[in-house]
């Protein structure tokens, strides 16, 4: 394709540059067009293998880049912790070295560790994807909100952009404040205390308390998903206090400004990070996130193996 | 068996000597020291000119793995690489597996030291039973069998009153007892110090609090029992203020920091890299600085390494779930050394905060060159320079984020008992 990606990995947004969002963005739409075909089906990356080792449970994320490989006819192994011989007790850098001997040409990596993608790309000689790492990043939901946002808004500059919910434990909150910055919009956050980031700027976003002041006049409002599994101790006390004073609702957004997005990573917990009555708001684009979501990851396999390949 | 030290910088703080000259060693122990000492006959000569000579450095705190882990360090190596970095004694930490908890253990440890032991080895034993934080241990029989001090060090007391009563109970033995002083429920799940660097790798930071509220807590146990506590590897500004308003306040109590917080910060973890991952997490600047200026100050007492060995089976993994720790014992003198370069310490301080505070901390003999004194001496060269690699270490852990690291100072000759226990090539 002749496009200039200068990455062998895809770890973090930190070490992208806003001409290299805009490299993903691209290629993202333009293959949005095959997955309209009729048969939905190039030959780019016949040959190719990508493996997708699953050390946590996802549906979403895990379809998706399956769907993005399968589209480009490269072959795909699966992997999942699960009946695994993690469960023998074999370390990482091991279940990895026995994959990577098999030959893969990328490996796609979730792990409920942040920085075990890093660890094994220090470690093996291919391109890595980082599919969501612990409380780190999730790099390809943040492009995939990227480009659900351009279509929509035409452009980054100038956007208020809020997300609502336990920032400081979300990967996809870290991932997006960083991108949206990068193209020139500005992030407010909130949620309740004890979900708020304690280093009030480190991400460049702006922290509120109040969930109403931060979707005042945003473009955009995201809710992440409340994770109850993944927190040691509650950090709330009630599912019903949590949608009473930090759940999304038509009063709460319609302080947003005019046509205002409404997005969210899935799964989503009716009731609860977003009232029922939200289904049908006008400005409602979850399932465009999730369309985006093979779109963009079918960009970044074409870029990554294509750089592999040079 | 004789051996004359000849025209070495002599750097005695129990003396407040600080003197070209000599040092005659006999018997094991030192029998002068003087401007010049005319050489007796049948008499070793080692010329130590533009050396420094100290009392034997003392380690407050390592951890050898001997019983339990001796993939990672044993009582060999581990005083191996102690005299290799110019260590002559070394207190070790309980949480062996089994934990020093029990005569039986104190027992082997010196046995061990005795049998295969490059320096002093000076066990430090369990405060509570199987470091569980519920019952105190048996302090009697530890003290009886060599214990020289109490620590539940990784693992510290989360229970104030049990603290209390560990305080008093010591007291009938005159044993110090020395606190790694975290609050367990602020550091839960914590990897790196809480802050920009843990936001932006996503990773559970542990704040300064969770070291200051327990410092607190320290001190005014102290000042509620009179006992005196020594608090362990203090690594930010907020325990240096703590520290400083309870000396100013003539509280009992004193306090160690180990070179990696005067050294680094909490950058060094960047990348993921898990050879800088240590607990208390490496900190701030401004915590660093703070540490710094503790040391020449006096706010903090001693230097300790917190030498804490690990394999690759417990750091070439992924972030979290890699242990804690990073070797301290071989790069402490030339760390040390720089705050001297860089005109924070005077040569005697290096030499207060290295041998005579840690003996006097742990009421163990040294720390001193006083004729009649034990003859542990190590000898440095501030100059010279050397680059940290795998072949360089002599821990049989490889786990230093200094690795590759230029160092200029190093031990020469390390002397125990008038004993050669470490001479540079």
């Amino acid at each position: 394709m002749g496009v200039d990606f200068p990455h062998r990995h895809l770890l973090e947004i930190g070490p992208l540059s806003p001409e290299d969002l805009w490299t993903v963005l691209k290629t993202a739409r333009n293959l949005k067009e095959v997955l309209r075909r009729p048969i939905p089906k190039v030959p780019t990356l016949r040959g190719k293998v990508v493996a997708h080792l699953f050390f946590e449970p996802s549906t979403r994320t895990r379809l998706s880049f399956e769907r993005a490989a399968k589209v480009l006819s490269a072959e795909v192994l699966n992997f999942s912790a699960r009946g695994s011989s993690l469960e023998k007790g074999e370390n990482l850098l091991d279940t990895i070295k026995n994959v990577a001997a098999m030959g893969p040409d990328l490996l796609v990596i979730r792990h409920p560790a942040s920085g075990a993608p890093h660890f094994v790309a220090r470690k093996i000689g291919i391109p890595v994807i980082n599919a969501g790492d612990g409380f780190h990043e999730h790099p390809t939901q943040a492009l995939l909100d990227l480009l659900t946002v351009w279509e929509r808004k035409g452009d980054f500059q100038g956007l208020k952009v809020a997300i609502i919910g336990d920032i400081r434990h979300s990967r996809v909150a870290h991932s997006d404040i960083l991108a949206f910055r990068k193209l020139g919009a500005e992030v407010w956050v909130s949620g309740p205390g004890t979900m708020l980031p304690p280093e009030r700027e480190a991400l460049g976003a702006r922290v509120v308390r109040r969930v109403e002041e931060a979707v005042e006049g945003a473009d955009v409002v995201m809710a992440l998903r409340v994770q109850k599994e993944r927190h040691g101790r509650s950090l709330f006390p009630s599912w019903h206090e949590y949608s009473r004073f930090f759940g999304l609702n038509r009063r709460v957004l319609s302080r947003a400004a005019e046509g205002a997005l409404l997005m969210h990573p899935g799964p989503i917990n009716w009731g609860v990070e977003l009232a029922p009555e939200l289904e049908d708001f006008p400005g409602q684009v979850i399932l465009e996130q999730v369309e985006n979501g093979v779109a963009v990851r079918m960009a970044l396999l074409l870029l990554l193996l294509k750089a592999a390949e040079a | 068996m004789r051996l004359l030290i000849r025209k070495a910088r002599i750097l005695d703080p129990s003396q407040g000597l600080d003197l070209e000259g000599d040092l005659l060693i006999e018997e094991g122990r030192i029998v002068a020291l003087d401007r010049e000492i005319p050489p007796p006959s049948d008499c070793e000569i080692f010329e130590a000119q533009r050396l420094w000579a100290l009392p034997g450095l003392i380690d407050l705190h390592v951890h050898l793995r001997e019983p339990g882990e001796e993939w990672k360090e044993d009582l060999e190596t581990g005083t191996t690489a102690a005299a290799a970095g110019g260590f002559t004694a070394v207190a070790c930490m309980p949480n062996t597996r089994p934990p020093n908890d029990s005569p039986e253990v104190t027992r082997y440890l010196l046995s061990r030291a005795r049998e295969v032991g490059r320096t002093r080895v000076w066990p430090v034993a369990c405060i509570s039973k199987g470091q569980e934080g519920r019952e105190l241990a048996p302090f009697g029989e530890l003290k009886e069998a060599g214990a020289v001090a109490l620590s539940d060090d990784g693992r510290p007391v989360a229970d104030s009153g049990l603290m209390r009563l560990a305080l008093e109970y010591a007291a009938s033995f005159d044993l110090p007892v020395i606190s790694h002083a975290e609050d367990p429920g602020l550091s839960a799940g914590g990897q790196v110090n809480e802050g920009p660097v843990a936001a932006r790798l996503g990773l559970k930071g542990i704040p300064a609090e969770a070291e200051a509220v327990a410092i607190f807590r320290e001190v005014r146990l102290a000042a509620l029992t009179g006992v005196p506590v020594h608090i362990a590897h203090v690594s930010t500004a907020l325990s240096v203020e703590i520290l400083r308003r309870a000396k100013e306040e003539g509280l009992p109590v004193t306090a160690e920091t180990a070179p990696h917080y005067f050294t680094l910060t909490e950058e060094a973890v960047l990348e993921y890299n898990t050879q800088a991952k240590v607990n208390p997490p490496l900190r701030t600047e401004v915590d660093r600085e703070a540490v710094r200026q503790a040391l020449a100050e006096g706010v903090i007492d001693a230097v300790a390494t917190d030498h804490a060995p690990h394999s690759p089976l417990e750091k070439e993994v992924e972030f979290p779930a890699a242990a804690f720790g990073l070797l301290g014992l071989e790069t402490a003198v030339p760390l040390t050394l720089n705050l001297v370069r860089e005109g924070l310490l005077s040569p005697l301080r290096f030499a207060e905060l290295l041998s005579t505070a840690p003996a006097r901390i742990l009421k163990v003999p040294g720390g001193t060159l006083k004729p009649g004194s034990p003859a542990d001496v190590t000898l440095i060269d501030p100059d010279l320079p050397w680059v940290v690699t795998e072949e360089e270490l002599h821990s049989k852990s490889k786990n230093s984020p200094f690795l590759g690291w230029e160092m200029r100072g190093r031990a020469v000759l390390t002397l125990v008992e008038g004993e050669v226990r470490w001479r540079l090539r």
